[in-house]
């Protein structure tokens, strides 16, 4: 069956299309913040290369996060859309997952001087979460991902990124489950209680 | 393409809005909110309404779809909100209009909301008379416009320099310990009331520019006024307040769009917008259009707030003026200027 896998949980936006586990064509696009303009495009070209027509595909997988929102929204309403009108299943993974493969911690870029995280022991084994690098206290496992965060971790940080294959990796078993993104993180927002005065 | 049916997406606020249109002719309008969420926040959250519009959109399509008896099928063309608004929000939509019109393989538009609120007019009262004036007015924008022609040619004449009005009406209904949004409870409180306290017209002066808007001074002098007599033990009455306030809002909406009708030698105003639901406005605007020989359109209150049917009706707008669809790389631009029609 094909597969067409799209994650935007991080600055490089990824479109992968495979038959079963076999990636006929890939691409990994650095594009910072620029996800809704350049996600359909690179669908398009993934599609082309694979010489394969939408139609034809027979199941979406989507990264559901953790990251920076905005992006990640993105990804997520493009394969629900996208789904939606070839009429095939959309499968939501944690893009977590999608990093690296075997025991590990993945570590990407949560913005606000934080990441998120996720570690693994052939299944994962704790997280997702989102904090500050300095304070986490992660299991004694390889870390993978954002290399940038090494020095606040004080760990190695072997750089690795979502792929097609780690996305497919990741499905769960069984029916596709609503596509809620992992946003680890409250709106930010104060009701307001009380109103100031103009006046003194 | 004579009369193209075209699905439109609306995510620019705190509406998830999609609507089917065929020609000038609308199908559907369906509708999902996050306001209540919001309420207790005292205005929009940006992060909230786009958590909701991606919770909505597929659901709401189908609904859309549903409501107008059509299928994905039947769309000749994609239209979609690509500014001005909330990023974040704006880009939901986007995003899913996109790949609606790439799976469907139909061409996209990405169009202007406030050139929406203008063509949304046209699915109630026909093809717009051209050139008009148009008055836009919501929580986000308040803005003077000259309409040449709706599907590439829209000037701006004048807008506010700091809130638009339906901010101020949102701003003075917390002062008066009313809901948000602040329109509505504004709106049927002043209707018990009398405008009988002389709030300030912002930029009414002689040497003050013709079209633009200025509604802090206002809101302010209305938190001052109503402060002034809690100190003094004095019972404020709401009604009287709204009454005024709304007034004082009305007077200089109204003044102006007459006056740029005139200045301009142009004979139809339409207005639009959140704001353009409320009562007063509609009276006044009449009343003074009446007086000077100017023809007022004003859409049903239903379509004047954020919808998906604005978008669609001005998508259909383009494919029939045969404007060139958006790019692939199409985006979304939080103050997509007034003149960028579509893009």
């Amino acid at each position: 069956m094909l597969t067409l896998a799209i994650d935007t949980a991080t600055p490089t936006l990824v479109v992968g299309l495979a038959d079963g586990d076999r990636v006929l064509a890939e691409a990994g696009v650095p594009s910072g913040t620029r996800h809704a303009e350049l996600l359909t495009p690179t669908v398009t070209d993934v599609l082309t290369r694979a010489g394969v027509a939408l139609a034809d595909v027979g199941r979406l997988v989507v990264g559901l996060g953790p990251g920076p929102y905005t992006g990640l929204r993105v990804g997520i309403v493009t394969a629900a859309a996208l789904g939606d009108v070839v009429g095939a299943p959309v499968h939501g993974v944690c893009s977590l997952d999608a990093v690296g493969d075997g025991p590990r911690v993945v570590v990407t870029d949560a913005r606000r001087k934080e990441v998120y995280w996720r570690a693994y022991d052939g299944a994962p084994l704790a997280g997702p979460g989102v904090g500050r690098p300095e304070e986490l206290d992660l299991p004694d496992l390889p870390v993978v991902g954002d290399a940038r965060f090494a020095e606040r971790l004080g760990r190695g940080v072997a750089p690795a990124e979502v792929t097609t294959a780690g996305l497919l990796r990741a499905v769960p078993a069984g029916p596709p489950a609503p596509l809620t993104p992992l946003y680890l993180r409250r709106p930010d927002a104060v009701p307001n209680v009380v109103r100031k005065p103009v006046t003194r | 393409m004579a009369e193209p049916l075209v699905l439109g997406f609306e995510t620019s606020c705190d509406e998830t809005g999609i609507g089917l249109v065929r020609g000038h002719t609308l199908l559907s309008d369906a509708l999902a909110t996050s306001m209540a969420e919001h309420e207790r926040f005292g205005g929009v959250v940006p992060e909230i309404a786009s958590r909701a519009h991606l919770e909505a959109m597929v659901p709401t399509v189908h609904r859309a779809l549903a409501d107008a008896g059509a299928a994905l099928s039947d769309v000749d063309a994609v239209a979609v909100t690509s500014g001005p608004g909330l990023t974040g929000a704006l880009l939901v939509g986007v995003a899913a209009a996109k790949a609606y019109a790439l799976a469907l393989g139909v061409p996209l538009y990405g169009v202007n909301h406030l050139a929406a609120h203008v063509a949304v007019d046209e699915l109630e009262h026909g093809r717009l008379a051209e050139p008009s004036i148009a008055m836009l007015v919501s929580g986000g924008h308040s803005s003077i416009l000259l309409v040449p022609d709706l599907s590439q040619d829209v000037v701006e004449l004048g807008r506010t320099i700091d809130d638009a009005a339906g901010e101020a009406f949102d701003k003075v209904a917390r002062v008066l310990d009313l809901p948000f949004p602040g329109g509505p409870p504004i709106d049927r409180a002043a209707q018990e009331g009398t405008a009988s306290i002389a709030f300030p017209r912002g930029l009414t002066g002689p040497r003050d520019p013709a079209y633009d808007f200025s509604f802090s001074g206002l809101k302010t002098a209305v938190a001052r006024w109503v402060e002034a007599q809690q100190r003094d033990g004095v019972h404020v009455s709401v009604p009287d307040v709204a009454a005024s306030f709304q007034e004082a809002v009305v007077d200089v909406l109204t003044a102006k769009a007459v006056r740029a009708c005139r200045d301009h030698g142009v004979d139809h105003l339409v207005i639009g917008g959140g704001v353009a639901a409320n009562s007063r406005l509609r009276a006044v605007a009449q009343e003074r259009c009446d007086a000077a020989g100017i023809v007022l359109r004003v859409p049903s209150r239903r379509l004047c707030t954020d919808n998906g049917a604005m978008v669609a009706a001005l998508g259909s707008r383009l494919v029939m003026a045969g404007v060139a669809p958006s790019q692939p790389d199409l985006g979304a631009d939080s103050s997509l200027p007034i003149d960028v029609v579509s893009r």
